[in-house]
């Protein structure tokens, strides 16, 4: 029932906050660019918005990111270099319906896949990165994606370089069957060695993190940080409740719930990432020039 | 060996009367040792694990059960693990790498448990440290599917040199109900999903995740169990003892090359 009324309330706000109380005021097409924050419903600009790395102001909600907006928001300007760019799931079987469906998410997103990797540079330091894009697939992770996470993870290895994983996936990819759900394996058992050549790993969980993803490469971080509120998890909510017959708590599989239990080391706010980062790559007497 | 489409596979491989876990163990060694607990946190009787001789030689195994009758259903969760299952397995593969033991699983269960606890306590964090683990522990591995591979759950006792697979077992992503309630919001359909996700044993095959299939008899697995179990040893020990002869290193490398080379271009 408060549905509609907070949608009217919503919308009120909008309109409030482009034509109340100043009158007579020239609106420009930039200025139309308003987006509401889902979680207060406060109205913020679009160029706001994305200074602030798309956090609301007023709540610290963090908005999804795309990868490329990750990318701009904590590495140094222009030191990303992808690679494998053009990788595609495009020609890989089959399955009915999802040629289709990659196509359309490689319109509406502008991403070949679901993860974005390469080197970067932070405050100066190489590190080897992979971002997730929810936005593609719900980030669901094929074969493609476990590759080209698993080769970042190795070019860390061999460069010596640290690696910084962000993820966010709704788990493996079932259009790819079996192919899809051992991408959990080999990237995990990259990881291994990876660890036993001593890299650093700094896992950055966003929202959402579970399934496939989060029971792997997610969780083998030394160092594992969350966004705030993010959810993470291995099981889906309604396959809990409709297992246990019974409503779940509302943070139940919050970022916050997972550090309370001990799986998180630490909340970090966006805003405060690269900072944090820079932090602990100068503990691993890693070369930060500010 | 019959053919049958994937739903019937999947039919006979969840039936009550099919062999469990329990039933394999004993065909398969002798003085069996079951040993219990993770040492973190309890008992989860969905993973049986512990010492055993597999032809005069000492091994670790570690079974997903489901359990042969209600009362062992309930009390093993019907086969799906807890967090506790996983890092008891982990446990136990440590320790059958220090004396030097090769390990065996088998494979029966429908999922990881989708539960409240099993979240609290770490589900994802569990299955993930498993396939880091058991990525290069240093012994050989050889995992068997008996019935059903379900998701991460399955995968995180399936990092092995090589895997066996039943004739009429099927592992998959997730169960074919699920997969028609996700694609097409309809988890009546999960015949048709099944005939779709290529979770035989002979598909599977196809696709490089597993090495052997082990035949059933005509009459059914139940029926004549020495018809498998013969193979299954022979299988064991050609493997084994391949996997002794070679250098550690050589050994680990097949293992991480399995999955290394699936799905592998770009």
């Amino acid at each position: 029932m408060n549905q509609p009324f907070h949608k009217r309330k919503e919308r009120l706000n909008l309109f409030q906050t482009l034509f109340g109380k100043k009158k007579n005021i020239k609106v420009t097409p930039s200025e139309m660019n308003i987006e509401m924050c889902p979680k207060c419903s406060t109205a913020i600009e679009s160029q706001t918005l994305k200074q602030q790395n798309y956090v609301c102001s007023q709540c610290n909600h963090h908005f999804p990111l795309s990868a490329y907006d990750r990318i701009d928001a904590h590495f140094d300007a222009d030191s990303f270099i992808e690679i494998y760019a053009k990788a595609n799931s495009n020609h890989l079987n089959s399955f009915p319906d999802y040629l289709n469906k990659l196509t359309k998410y490689q319109k509406s997103s502008d991403l070949n896949e679901a993860v974005v990797v390469g080197t970067a540079r932070i405050a100066n330091q190489k590190v080897a990165v992979a971002i997730m894009d929810s936005r593609f697939m719900m980030g669901s992770m094929g074969q493609i994606v476990g590759e080209k996470i698993t080769r970042i993870i190795e070019l860390a290895d061999r460069r010596k370089y640290p690696l910084i994983i962000f993820t966010a996936s709704g788990g493996a990819r079932m259009q790819e069957g079996i192919l899809s759900l051992v991408q959990m394996a080999k990237t995990s058992a990259a990881l291994e060695r990876f660890h036993q050549n001593n890299g650093l790993y700094i896992s950055i969980l966003t929202h959402p993190t579970t399934g496939g993803v989060s029971a792997s490469f997610a969780m083998l971080g030394d160092i594992i940080v969350a966004e705030p509120k993010a959810l993470i998890g291995f099981a889906g909510r309604r396959v809990i409740e409709k297992t246990l017959q019974e409503q779940l708590p509302e943070d139940f599989q919050s970022a916050e719930f997972l550090k309370a239990k001990g799986f998180v080391d630490k909340i970090v706010s966006r805003n405060s990432l690269r900072t944090f980062l820079i932090q602990v790559l100068k503990l691993h007497n890693l070369e930060v020039k500010l | 060996m019959k053919m049958l489409s994937a739903w019937e596979r999947i039919t006979i491989a969840r039936a009550q009367n099919r062999l469990k876990a329990l039933d394999l163990i004993p065909h398969l060694f002798d003085h069996f040792v079951e040993l219990h607990g993770d040492r973190l946190y309890g008992d989860d009787r969905a993973l049986v694990g512990g010492l055993a001789s597999f032809e005069g030689q000492a091994v670790t195994v570690l079974a997903q059960s489901k359990g042969r009758n209600l009362d062992e259903n309930l009390s093993c969760n019907f086969g799906m693990l807890h967090p506790e299952g996983y890092r008891k397995a982990m446990r136990l593969a440590k320790q059958a790498e220090k004396f030097k033991r090769p390990i065996i699983t088998i494979i029966d269960t429908a999922g990881a448990y989708p539960g409240k606890g099993a979240e609290e306590r770490g589900q994802a964090e569990a299955i993930a440290q498993c396939l880091r683990l058991f990525s290069q522990i240093k012994v050989p591995v050889i995992a068997l599917v008996l019935s059903e591979g379900g998701s991460g759950g399955a995968l995180a006792l399936s990092v092995a040199n090589k895997i066996y697979m039943f004739e009429n077992a099927v592992y998959s992503i997730l169960s074919p109900e699920g997969f028609s309630s996700i694609l097409w919001k309809d988890e009546t359909r999960a015949k048709e999903a099944a005939e779709l996700m290529e979770c035989t044993a002979f598909d599977l095959q196809a696709k490089g995740f597993v090495d052997r299939i082990i035949e059933e008899a005509e009459q059914g697995l139940e029926a004549d169990p020495l018809y498998s179990i013969v193979q299954i040893k022979d299988a064991i020990r050609q493997d084994l003892n391949a996997m002794h002869k070679m250098k550690l290193n050589v050994m680990l490398e097949q293992r991480y090359q399995k999955f290394r080379k699936l799905g592998a271009q770009l």
